[in-house]
């Protein structure tokens, strides 16, 4: 396929993946606050490092208050990562790709855009909870109708490797920030004050319920398990490499297990030595620390599919290519 | 629709249609104040049979479909990316199998006779040496190609798709006021409105057999494949699009869906060793056939604007060697100049020794002093034209215009009277189109698609442009123009 009309497919997901997270973030912590009424101020400033854009909130406004973090989430072009810029890039992407994608799949991105373009900041401060449910919803349903309207052949599997990679730094990020705010102190620890607060992240990456399942009562290592090393959970970051994975070796043909181009080489390496690594090893050598480093490494995976698949090579490389 | 509601429908006659005025003009569907044409009469018995308010949900609904589906247009000078639907009026247009049968003749004969003109006129210029039409009306045209002389494109075929303008008069006869030989658009709304017609009106169709309209893409795909054919090896079509930003994306979008072939831009694209090629995730893979919707004007640095970053450097180069087909030829824009146009009945007479079965509107070329001055004095009656432009752009419609205006085209005339022709305003006609609770009369045109391939195929009925202002002449869907879906009745059917 072309390597434009890849490049797009392959943004498009990342962006609808990227603007139902920022709306998962926000409507978890309307939830918390409705909780902890007295530490309103607070609440706030960890959505904005969660989305890695403390520096551009800083420049554009005084305090993070619930109304200028939700403006700047939800509305704020000049945020490129806000769920506004993000289907905006979305829909774009995909009006690009028209002829490719199936005529749901455009209509419901399109849908979903003019929705937001015609929502307000008082909409969506006044209804939070119905208003950013509707976005995590229209979110899943793109997902889903992509699944379900979508041959499986090589677009699709563009598709789901920019779900796949988005996820997994969305839940990394989310992780790092709450970590270091949920560190428990001592007086705090086993009261339900704290419980509270990890059920929140949990639910930051609908996984309460599915960690309850797996592990019934909430310890902080449990949930670093849960959310990075978990081979069944699909917003685990090992799941989504996994399934990153496979996308990669189905768009190249080579064997799982091997590598043709750099990024299925990165890739296959930090999969696998994520699935060879026990959760205390993480916490013990730093969760912040170890988020780092996995997110430099899906900076570089990424950077290899941009070079592999996209980037626009010189006619010259054609004399080393096979004929097709 | 329920029984209950059905019943109750049925028994409110809608009287907008007992009410609607022709106002004294040609109009398609009326043949005079809320008396319908015999061949309308079964659709405006079904109209009538509905409320009113019915109706206009109808509307409101089919307006939703288009922009939830994104049947959009860009609009030029309005903030980039600004999309807007093209209005869309629920009421079809309808023509008779008769009236399409003499169009669909005339429109081959004409497309015939242009396609030979091309072939001539960069070839050996016959048309000229015999002096039928004045060679300097060719030579002194912007869009005459040089870089064209010589050419031999594929299967003898310059002008692959067209999208001729019909216009009718109050007198009834239909005139051909434009050919459109570059790259028409339009043809996307064709098959689009009558997609929503079947949505939002699809009792309409139960009583009236109309000609379907289904079949242009797969035509469109044959007459491109059919290019290349002699190939031991199926020929890869592609679009080339300028881009998201043109004003046609989402038809040349909606045409690449349609035949499931790639839509590429010129970026996609790299001219290696004779070929064409596209860039795609598995390495470079060759390009036979590009349906282009690119002016000839930027397909090519290398041969025409230097400054192109929409074409392909070197393509002229892969064609001319025969190892690309291009749909349309470069160079038929040549056809499409409105003082070439003024000579198309002799083009079709000294070609293929026949009248023209579709008159053309009679045309004033400035360059000809006489009938320059006829224009300067007349300026006030006639519609003035500028022999290169489209979309309706820098034209003059002289009874609508001030002193002022008149008095700038009269200098404009004189400065360069190559450039301008005139024709007398047409009293176009008209269909009744909603506008709140009743029906107003509106001026319109049709387009309709003839694709030239193993033989020549007119799309039935084609795109009714509508102009939406009270009085406007002006169809131009960059000017606010809007548009209906157009039925051909089948053969016996009323």
């Amino acid at each position: 396929m072309l390597s434009r009309v890849a490049e797009s497919i392959y943004w498009m997901c990342r962006q609808v993946e990227r603007a139902e997270n920022v709306a998962r973030y926000i409507s978890v912590n309307l939830n918390l606050s409705l909780d902890m009424p007295g530490e309103s101020v607070q609440q706030w400033n960890p959505l904005v490092i969660t989305t890695g854009d403390n520096e551009l909130f800083k420049k554009l406004y005084d305090e993070p208050s619930r109304e200028n973090v939700i403006r700047f989430l939800t509305f704020d072009r000049k945020n490129p990562n806000s769920i506004f810029s993000c289907l905006w890039h979305a829909r774009e992407n995909a009006r690009s790709v028209r002829e490719i994608i199936s005529s749901e799949m455009w209509e419901h991105i399109n849908r979903f855009y003019l929705m937001l373009k015609e929502s307000t900041l008082r909409s969506a401060t006044n209804d939070a909870a119905d208003f950013f449910d509707a976005i995590r919803s229209s979110g899943q349903q793109f997902m889903g109708i992509t699944d379900a309207t979508m041959t499986h052949g090589e677009a699709w599997h563009f598709c789901r490797l920019g779900r796949s990679l988005e996820r997994a730094d969305k839940t990394s990020r989310i992780l790092d920030v709450k970590y270091f705010i949920l560190l428990p102190s001592p007086e705090d620890v086993g009261t339900p004050y704290d419980d509270i607060q990890w059920s929140a992240l949990l639910r930051s990456a609908s996984a309460l319920e599915m960690y309850r399942q797996r592990f019934g009562r909430i310890t902080p290592a449990h949930v670093v398990e849960f959310l990075v090393l978990d081979r069944e959970f699909p917003r685990a970051v090992l799941y989504c490499l996994t399934n990153a994975n496979q996308s990669l070796h189905m768009i190249s043909g080579c064997d799982l297990g091997s590598f043709v181009n750099p990024p299925e080489q990165l890739l296959g390496q930090l999969q696998s030595q994520l699935a060879f690594t026990k959760p205390k090893s993480i916490i013990d050598g730093g969760l912040h620390e170890f988020v780092d480093r996995l997110q430099s490494r899906l900076n570089e995976i990424g950077g290899g599919i941009h070079n592999t698949f996209f980037a626009l090579r010189p006619i010259e490389a054609m004399a080393e290519e096979e004929p097709v | 629709m329920s029984q209950q509601e059905q019943s109750q429908t049925t028994a409110s006659s809608n009287s907008a249609f007992e009410r609607y005025d022709v106002e004294g003009f040609y109009d398609e569907i009326f043949a005079e104040d809320h008396v319908p044409r015999d061949y309308c009469r079964p659709l405006i018995d079904r109209l009538k049979e509905l409320d009113h308010a019915d109706i206009v949900r109808r509307q409101k609904a089919a307006d939703r479909s288009m922009l939830r589906m994104g049947i959009t247009f860009n609009v030029y000078g309005a903030e980039e990316g600004a999309e807007r639907i093209i209005p869309f009026d629920i009421l079809p247009r309808i023509i008779t199998n008769s009236e399409w049968k003499m169009l669909d003749d005339g429109l081959k004969q004409r497309i015939t006779a242009l396609n030979l003109f091309l072939d001539d006129i960069y070839n050996e210029q016959k048309i000229l040496k015999d002096k039928a039409i004045p060679d300097h009306v060719i030579m002194s045209a912007k869009s005459y190609r040089p870089e064209c002389e010589g050419l031999k494109p594929p299967q003898g075929i310059w002008c692959h798709i067209t999208g001729t303008d019909l216009v009718r008069s109050d007198d009834g006869q239909i005139y051909v006021l434009e050919d459109n030989l570059r790259c028409p658009s339009g043809v996307s709304y064709v098959l689009q409105n009558r997609q929503l017609m079947k949505q939002t009106f699809p009792q309409l169709f139960d009583r009236v057999k109309v000609k379907p309209v289904d079949e242009y893409s797969s035509y469109l795909l044959d007459s491109l494949e059919f290019l290349l054919e002699d190939r031991s090896h199926a020929p890869n079509v592609a679009v080339l699009t300028p881009g998201m930003y043109n004003s046609a994306y989402f038809e040349h979008s909606f045409l690449a869906q349609q035949m499931g072939v790639p839509l590429v831009e010129g970026r996609d694209l790299v001219v290696h060793d004779g070929f064409v090629y596209m860039r795609t995730t598995k390495g470079f893979e060759k390009v036979d056939v590009l349906y282009r919707r690119i002016d000839d004007d930027f397909l090519d640095p290398k041969t025409f604007r230097k400054d192109s970053m929409l074409g392909v450097p070197g393509l002229m180069d892969v064609y001319r060697k025969g190892n690309i087909a291009l749909a349309n030829a470069p160079g038929t824009g040549i056809a499409d100049d409105k003082v070439v146009y003024a000579y198309v009945p002799e083009i079709i007479k000294y070609y293929l020794g026949e009248d023209p079965i579709i008159p053309n509107v009679p045309t004033y070329v400035c360059w000809d002093d006489e009938q320059m001055q006829h224009v300067i004095e007349n300026i006030a009656d006639l519609v003035v034209k500028p022999a290169n432009e489209s979309g309706g752009y820098g034209m003059l419609i002289g009874p609508q215009s001030t002193k002022e205006e008149q008095n700038e085209f009269r200098e404009l005339i004189k400065s360069n009277p190559r450039n301008y022709i005139a024709q007398p305003t047409l009293s176009l006609s008209r269909v009744p189109v909603i506008i709140d609770d009743h029906l107003e009369g509106r001026h319109v045109d049709l387009r309709p698609f003839i694709v030239y391939g193993r033989d020549i195929h007119c799309l039935p009925g084609g795109l009714t442009r509508v102009a939406m202002r009270k009085g406007s002449l002006v169809v131009n869907s960059s000017q606010g123009g809007g548009c209906k879906d157009t039925w051909v009745l089948e053969d016996g059917a009323l």
